[in-house]
């Protein structure tokens, strides 16, 4: 039998902000223990939380950013459980009415386009970080009240490496928002996965484990592989699965059994009544919006669309924003933007990095190449004298239609002048002549080579095989 | 007999230069020497620091300063963040802790020029109606020290009702302010929840929870409030609404006011003496030209069931932080789960016990919606019976407490008695309302019987206009204890 993966992420990033979730405590990573806290952070009997604005602003903007909505309604909840590092034995969180929901991430696996949708990007706080020592175990609360985004996808991943691939397409899309900065090392981002298996074709979802304890995006993929592969392994065995939470161990590359459902906590959630309900107004979200940039693959997309352009042509724009943004302005307006593409990629990057110089230092303006191109299509210039315009135009800034009238660029379609040209090419080369009057084609092209040296380009190279067939063949 | 003035009269005193906060305050503090063995009112006091706050009010004055209770001594109750001061809220649970922070009241009442000092007995984690619950012993009530003082702010009642300091503060999550003043004689007020700042103010539950005073008369609930109410962006759940000048509603003048009788207060338990006195009261201020209509209150039958689900459920989240981690009495353990028990176990009292797990109960998988969400939608059928009452009433009045003070351990081994005892001041906090209690008479056996009227959200105003008119037109708040 056939086995496929179900899998769904919930991802926990600091956001970063200037200060924590409640209080004004610095948030801020390998600060001594215990430095950065408050009454507020530490749990202290009769404070009470404030909300950071920053972070509801942040998590506002990767619902844009994730393609969510954001409701006109958010609460706060709490979530019941004893443990040293959580100093009021009760996390705050959003349970039901969360800030963002239903969204999407977009990325790209083995070239091809895939979507993984979002449930929920919701707002909690952070809890500080267990330390064991010999005899006893320390508790740094630096971290405690950090403000925590945790994104849950849908159940839409199906392999190891798309799991690995969306968390990549994540940590670049709350980079670029400005979101967080996702480094794992200093523990932003942590991720926990939900692996289930079922025989392909069958609708019913198969028992969920969930794999904690990754450190790495890597780690991710690996955990993934190894627990897709050890529930397909106990199915086809007969083995029977439960609902449970595994640990991750990196170094033997396994995941062990940490609690069965069983034993799960009941975590006794019920509304913060310290907290007020969020209500966004449409002021504060349109303001937030402005903020929305565009993401790079969203931008990628984009430009194969809208411009039609080849996914390498498009790369090279999103990899150079002010390229992009420049072959935007001389597009504009164009029939042909593939053209112009190719002049802003093959002529113009090439001259920039020639002269190490950037589009900003450009002597002409983005209409030039425009003209440029309209006059190979015009057919007033070749294309080879096209570039001798070009490199004029980067040199001087002057525009197309000056450069060729002054250096007398313009094309020969004068047909008397041509037929000069020709005759006078013909005798010159009595042997490729004779060739071509006995039936060897190919002459015809070292015929027209010379007549277009002769002319020093500007011969109409079309007009010219005319002329010399017709001669020849008089 | 310094101690048995009034906040306005030892301002009056202040002002003029014949009397100072030194020895305004030295004389609480003797007064406190003298009775409070055998009343056990304060858990402690720091009288250096104490005297040190009314030695700089005393400059201050002597700089030209004035400020509104600038050198009044204010005792505080043991739930309230005094910056270096133990915070114990009445329990073993806290150890040596001393507060790293003031509360905002505190700080207004210092930036008011009050002079703050005491911890003052309670019921352990304000849960009580008794003062019974306190790790540090009962405070007993002034008028017979074989009685009850009432709960929770039981200290803080005792305080005031025996001289013990000019005003004190207290908190009322279900009539722990209104039901001791009633019971030891003097005036509480609990104001519209959100008017005063929680912040320092350790939470029992969140959502009914307010701070108030306790003074011995209207006009310094008055001026009391005035000093504490107010928007502090440290509460989320403070309201940005105005504060009136409170002193200004005291005009003695109660025409027109409507005043509403709930027809469902007229219970079983509310004993005859008490009634008595309250009936008078509402003839007097009719009297004085209120008029006075019966009002139906239909889902009150609910109110002490809908309170101990969510006090209860809110307590148990609130309580979790105390388990000896980060601070407070803590008892070692193999493992951090081993510690909690052993250090909860030790540390809370039994009523706190009860609470917790009856909260932990109710928010619990498979229960929270036959409770906790149940609870919460009656609560809600009973705050729009309050307010579809103030539509036709400025005011509610009724006994604050059916019976006056028990003897003390007359009910503890019924939980379930005491807490209807609260029945006449639970509904308040329910429907976020203000409520008062001032003395209105006394029983055959010489005990203190509170008439209390509720206010509607942020009607402070009319609840002190009436209280005042009322007390002008009688002498209950005069009377004393015997104490000598």
């Amino acid at each position: 039998m056939e086995y496929e993966a179900v899998i769904g992420l919930e991802t926990h990033v600091q956001l970063k902000t200037r200060t924590k979730m409640w209080c004004g405590c610095a948030n801020e990573y390998g600060a001594d223990a215990n430095t950065n806290v408050c009454p507020v952070c530490l749990g202290l009997p009769g404070v009470l939380p404030v909300p950071n604005a920053e972070a509801l602003r942040l998590t506002a903007l990767t619902g844009f950013l994730l393609n969510c909505d954001v409701p006109s309604y958010a609460k706060w909840d709490r979530k019941n459980y004893f443990y040293p590092d959580n100093p009021k034995n009760y996390q705050l969180t959003q349970l039901d009415f969360p800030s963002t929901i239903t969204g999407f991430v977009e990325f790209e696996l083995d070239g091809e386009l895939e979507s993984v949708r979002i449930n929920r990007a919701h707002l909690e706080e952070d809890v500080g970080k267990s330390f064991h020592f010999a005899d006893y175990s320390g508790v740094d609360f630096n971290r405690a009240g950090v403000p925590l985004l945790e994104i849950v996808t849908e159940p839409d991943i199906t392999s190891a490496d798309m799991a690995y691939e969306y968390l990549n397409a994540l940590k670049s899309i709350l980079e670029y928002g400005g979101v967080s900065d996702c480094d794992m090392e200093k523990g932003q981002v942590r991720c926990d996965v939900n692996i289930s298996v079922r025989p392909r074709g069958q609708q019913e979802l198969g028992e969920k484990i969930e794999i904690k304890n990754m450190n790495s995006f890597s780690g991710v993929r690996r955990a993934a592989e190894y627990e897709i592969a050890r529930q397909i392994e106990v199915l086809e065995e007969g083995g029977q699965l439960v609902q449970e939470t595994r640990r991750w161990d990196d170094d033997a590359g396994i995941t062990d059994s940490m609690r069965t459902k069983e034993d799960a906590h009941d975590y006794r959630y019920f509304p913060d009544p310290d907290l007020m309900p969020h209500r966004p107004s449409k002021e504060w979200l349109a303001a937030i919006r402005e903020d929305v940039v565009e993401l790079p693959l969203a931008r990628k997309l984009r430009f194969m669309e809208q411009y039609e352009l080849p996914m390498g042509d498009a790369d090279v724009f999103v990899g150079d924003a002010a390229l992009g943004n420049y072959f935007e302005e001389v597009a504009k307006g164009l029939k042909n933007p593939k053209q112009a593409a190719n002049w802003v990629i093959n002529n113009l990057q090439a001259k920039l990095v020639e002269t190490e110089t950037s589009v900003a230092d450009l002597k002409f303006p983005a209409v030039a190449i425009g003209e440029l191109i309209g006059l190979v299509e015009e057919g007033q210039i070749s294309s080879k004298i096209a570039q001798e315009v070009f490199a004029e135009m980067f040199a001087s800034g002057k525009s197309p239609a000056t450069i060729v009238e002054e250096k007398g660029l313009s094309q020969v379609s004068d047909s008397g002048e041509l037929e000069a040209f020709c005759r006078e090419a013909i005798e010159a080369n009595p042997g490729p002549a004779d060739d071509f009057r006995n039936g060897k084609e190919a002459a015809l092209n070292f015929l027209k080579g010379q007549v277009m040296k002769a002319s020093r380009g500007k011969a109409n190279p079309q007009m010219v095989g005319e002329l010399l067939a017709k001669i020849l063949n008089g | 007999m310094v101690h048995f003035l009034t906040i306005h009269q030892l301002l009056e005193q202040l002002r003029t230069g014949e009397l100072s906060s030194r020895e305004a305050t030295q004389a609480c503090l003797d007064r406190v020497e003298k009775v409070d063995g055998r009343l056990n009112a304060f858990i402690s006091v720091d009288a250096s620091d104490a005297l040190a706050q009314a030695d700089a009010a005393d400059q201050s004055r002597a700089a030209g300063e004035d400020l509104p209770m600038l050198g009044v001594p204010v005792a505080i109750k043991d739930v309230l963040a005094v910056k270096d001061q133990p915070l114990n809220c009445a329990s073993k649970i806290l150890g040596e802790f001393n507060s790293p922070y003031d509360a905002t009241v505190i700080q207004k009442l210092r930036a008011a020029g009050a002079v703050v000092f005491g911890r003052l007995n309670m019921d352990e984690f304000a849960m009580g109606s008794s003062n019974e619950n306190s790790a540090f012993g009962s405070a007993r009530n002034p008028w017979n020290t074989d009685c009850i003082p009432g709960g929770s702010s039981g200290g803080s009642a005792v305080a005031v009702a025996a001289d013990e300091c000019i005003a004190s503060l207290g908190s009322d999550t279900g009539g722990s302010i209104r039901q001791p003043a009633a019971l030891c004689g003097c005036v509480g007020l609990k104001p519209t929840y959100g008017r005063v700042s929680r912040y320092g103010l350790v939470a029992f539950a969140s959502s009914l929870d307010q701070v108030g005073p306790f003074t011995k008369d209207v006009r310094d609930a008055a001026t009391l409030l005035q000093v504490i109410a107010g928007a502090d962006e440290q509460d989320s759940t403070n309201v940005p609404e105005p504060v009136p000048d409170y002193s200004a509603a005291l005009s003695g003048d109660v025409k027109g006011l409507r005043i509403g009788l709930p027809r469902e207060y007229q219970v079983k338990g509310l004993d005859p003496e008490v009634k008595a006195a309250t009936d008078a009261a509402v003839k007097q201020l009719e009297a004085l030209g209120a008029e006075v209509k019966e009002i139906t209150l239909p889902h009150t039958e609910y109110a002490i069931a809908t309170y101990y689900i969510i006090a209860t459920a809110e307590a148990s989240a609130n309580l979790a932080r105390f388990e000896g981690v980060r601070y407070g009495a803590r008892l070692d353990g193999a493992d951090p789960e081993e510690m909690n028990r052993k250090t909860r176990g030790a540390g809370f009292g039994e009523e706190v016990k009860r609470r917790i797990i009856l909260g932990t109960y109710v928010l619990s998988s498979g229960y929270y919606d036959a409770y906790y969400l149940r609870a919460q939608k009656v609560r809600t059928l009973i705050r729009q019976d309050f307010l579809k009452a103030f539509e036709e009433v400025d005011l509610i009045a009724s006994p604050t407490t059916p019976t006056p003070a028990f003897k003390i351990g007359e009910k503890t081994g019924d939980p379930l008695q005491m807490y209807l005892s609260d029945i006449y001041t639970i509904s308040c906090n329910l429907a976020g309302l203000c409520g008062i209690s001032v003395p209105c008479g006394f029983s055959k056996a010489g005990l203190p019987i509170g008439l209390q009227l509720l206010g509607k959200p942020f009607g402070e105003p009319d609840l002190l206009r009436a209280a005042h008119a009322y007390e002008q037109a009688t002498d209950w708040h005069t009377h004393r204890p015997n104490l000598d």
